[in-house]
């Protein structure tokens, strides 16, 4: 386990590295100004020289770059561009918010894909499991933006339900403990369906099909000549070898997660990187870009890893070295 | 004798794509208490079926029951609830299916495999459950039974793993165990070994057993009783003695021939010409018309019935009308 783990740490810098200077030379090649907000006839373009050459963003790209992967390297993520704050900080302020979102999103469509896709099974070809493969199919294709404005004409705008945006209301701080986390629940519930519904349609048609061959196989069979009641044999038996396939799709899912929720947080005003990532890149506000491209690299990563840890516990045929190997 | 298992017409078909298929079409034997009975026959001629029938195992969909009964003990297991059926599966009526290295869960070990039946049954708490498990492991003879309680099936060659699924199928004591060619898949030196141990555990536990084989050679050593099946019949019945003394189907002969003799020059097997019929698609009159080396005209007027010759046989052959 340790060498495992080592080995894929290892793997895992590599890979960070190769993607945060693909990245670093891709954004400075595209065309964009950091300092274009301070274009305007009040200001002399020598100001803006002079600012250019005091941030550095005169010398030599290559320079640039040694220069800040060097502080990169050291932990320091540099100053915004934008705000003039320590990217850090941005970032601290920011992570948490996206990571309440996408684990609530993770939370919902690995719940909700999982027992729609087992039922399915078990019922296979029922009214219930035709009704939802069509309802799969179209949740999965409908735009996500759309169904976000829909949800909120609906919830927030017709019936006044749920809020449409932020992560909580105004002046709920002092209200104590479980009116906050009630006023925080109601507030991510639309941002965090939306953001996992898709995943969840798809979760659903991957376990439905896992479910079906495992339901197939002759240690089924043996589980039944048992005398094994059909909620053991199904839950028990079945459950576990059909979850093995989708563990991996739960850890590849994570991107998918990640990039939607840029387009969910501007549209819910949620205060996660996804926003200040739009932002920043609207501002060419180089190092905010790059160190969020570099912690969502990490996510990936890690989740990446957790799924195969979680694979390997689920299946004893698997040694942790081979997992490794097998990459 | 008094009879454990009565199975009587039974009839099970598979909705294909062409059509219905009669895999299993008016089946019956009788099984005594504490007997052992062969039953034989090529591959495709529906075995396998007819022994998930018994345990109502056959999938559903495209499998179905569509006719006879089974009478174990008296009761027809084709009509109680399913609730009462789970309480005769792997109770009393155990199954040793054909392919050792499928059958076991991947992902339990073997040990919990045994002790949820155990469990099951004999309502014992994880602790006892366990104990009578690892007792299991050790009456099956796998070495070491404390530590391979614990293995994963992937960790144990096939002989040993069907020795676990013998150690399941034995764990509550049935009164009929059901062995679909237990050791087909396994390699030669370890087939004979899982043949032993049956036969030994058999004389030990007192159970019937109903061996599935379509190896004949088996089939003289261990049983006393043989049904000989041909495209879903039984077409001959007899003691294993009269059987291979004198057969009385003109298939069984062929099965007869084509087992290797003492003293015949190696590789000269005969044989049967041709192949299992299609279950969709089966001669007219006698089923075995197309293969017959005997054949004559009544053969493929109709099919023959089950023609009773002597006191303890019987053949699907119309050459025995009369009992002659
Ligand atoms: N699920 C199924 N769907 C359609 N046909 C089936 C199915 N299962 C079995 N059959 C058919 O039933 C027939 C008998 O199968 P069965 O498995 O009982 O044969 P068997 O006598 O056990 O042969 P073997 O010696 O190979 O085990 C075969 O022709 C097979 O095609
Ligand atoms: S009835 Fe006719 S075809 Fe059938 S086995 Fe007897 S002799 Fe052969
Ligand atoms: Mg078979």
């Amino acid at each position: 386990m340790a060498r495992f783990l080592a080995r894929r740490l290892v793997q895992s810098l590599l890979l960070v590295f190769i993607i945060i200077t693909i990245n670093f030379f891709l954004l400075h090649l595209a065309p964009g100004d950091p300092l274009a907000r301070y274009y305007h006839p009040d200001i002399a373009p020598e100001t803006i020289e002079l600012m250019r050459e005091k941030l550095g963003l005169d010398r030599p790209l290559i320079e640039q770059y040694v220069k800040w992967i060097w502080s990169f390297a050291r932990g320091d993520f540099g100053i915004s561009l934008q705000y003039n704050r320590p990217v850090a900080s941005l970032l601290a302020e920011s992570i948490p918010n996206t990571l309440r979102l996408t684990a609530g999103a993770l939370m919902l469509y690995i719940i909700i894909g999982v027992a729609l896709g087992i039922t399915s099974a078990v019922k296979r070809y029922s009214l219930f499991d035709r009704v939802s493969t069509v309802a799969a199919l179209f949740v999965y294709s409908i735009p996500s933006f759309w169904l976000a404005l829909m949800l909120i004409l609906f919830f927030s705008l017709k019936l006044g339900l749920l809020p449409s945006s932020h992560m909580q209301s105004i002046g709920i701080e002092g209200a104590g403990h479980f009116a906050m986390f009630v006023d925080r629940l109601r507030h991510i519930v639309l941002p965090a369906f939306v953001l996992g519904v898709a995943s969840a349609a798809a979760m659903a048609r991957y376990m439905r099909g896992s479910m079906i061959d495992v339901l197939g196989e002759d240690y089924i069979r043996t589980a039944r000549a048992k005398g094994l009641p059909d909620r053991k044999v199904f839950l028990k038996h079945a459950f576990r070898n059909a979850l093995l396939p989708v563990v991996t799709i739960i850890g590849l899912s994570l991107p998918f997660l990640l990039g939607g929720s840029v387009v969910i947080e501007k549209i819910f005003s949620w205060p996660g990187m996804g926003r200040l990532t739009v932002d920043a890149i609207h501002a060419r506000d180089y190092p905010v870009v790059l160190a969020v491209n570099f912690i969502v690299a990490v996510m990936v990563i890690l989740g990446n890893l957790l799924a195969d840890i979680g694979y390997a516990c689920l299946d004893p045929r698997i040694v942790y070295t081979r997992v490794g190997e097998s990459k | 004798m008094d009879v454990l298992l009565k199975v009587d017409n039974l009839k099970t078909v598979f909705d294909t794509e062409d059509g219905v298929a009669r895999v299993v079409d008016g089946v019956s034997f009788e099984v005594g208490h504490g007997e052992t009975v062969g039953l034989v026959g090529e591959s495709g001629c529906g075995k396998s079926v007819t022994a998930l029938s018994i345990m109502r195992l056959v999938q559903d969909p495209p499998g179905r029951i569509a006719g006879g009964s089974v009478l174990f003990n008296g009761r027809d297991l084709l009509t109680i609830p399913e609730r009462e059926m789970r309480k005769v599966r792997g109770n009393e009526i155990s199954i040793v299916f054909q392919e050792p290295l499928t059958s076991l869960n991947p992902v339990f070990t073997c040990g919990e495999q045994v002790r949820e039946a155990i469990a099951l049954h004999q309502k014992l708490g994880r602790r006892e459950s366990k104990r009578k498990a690892v007792e299991m492991f050790r009456l099956v003879r796998i070495p070491d039974p404390e530590l391979r309680y614990r293995s994963y099936p992937h960790q144990m060659s096939g002989g040993m793993r069907q020795r676990v699924m013998i150690a399941m199928a034995l764990s509550c004591q049935p009164k009929l165990l059901i062995a679909d060619e237990p050791s087909t898949a396994l390699d030669v030196s370890v087939q004979a070994q899982i043949m032993d141990l049956l036969l030994e555990l058999k004389e030990k536990l007192g159970m019937a057993v109903l061996l599935i084989t379509h190896n004949l050679a088996v089939v003289a050593q261990m049983v006393e009783r043989v049904l000989v099946m041909y495209a879903g019949v039984v077409v001959e019945e007899a003691p294993v003695g009269g059987l291979f003394a004198e057969p009385l189907h003109p298939y069984t002969e062929g099965l007869l021939e084509s087992l290797p003799k003492l003293g015949a020059p190696a590789g000269r097997l005969s044989m049967i010409p041709g192949n299992v019929p299609d279950p969709l698609n089966l001669p007219p009159g006698c089923r075995f018309s197309d293969r017959c080396p005997r054949r004559f005209d009544r053969c493929l007027s109709g099919e023959p019935p089950m023609f009773t010759v002597g006191r303890r046989r019987a053949s699907r052959c119309w050459l025995r009308e009369g009992g002659g």
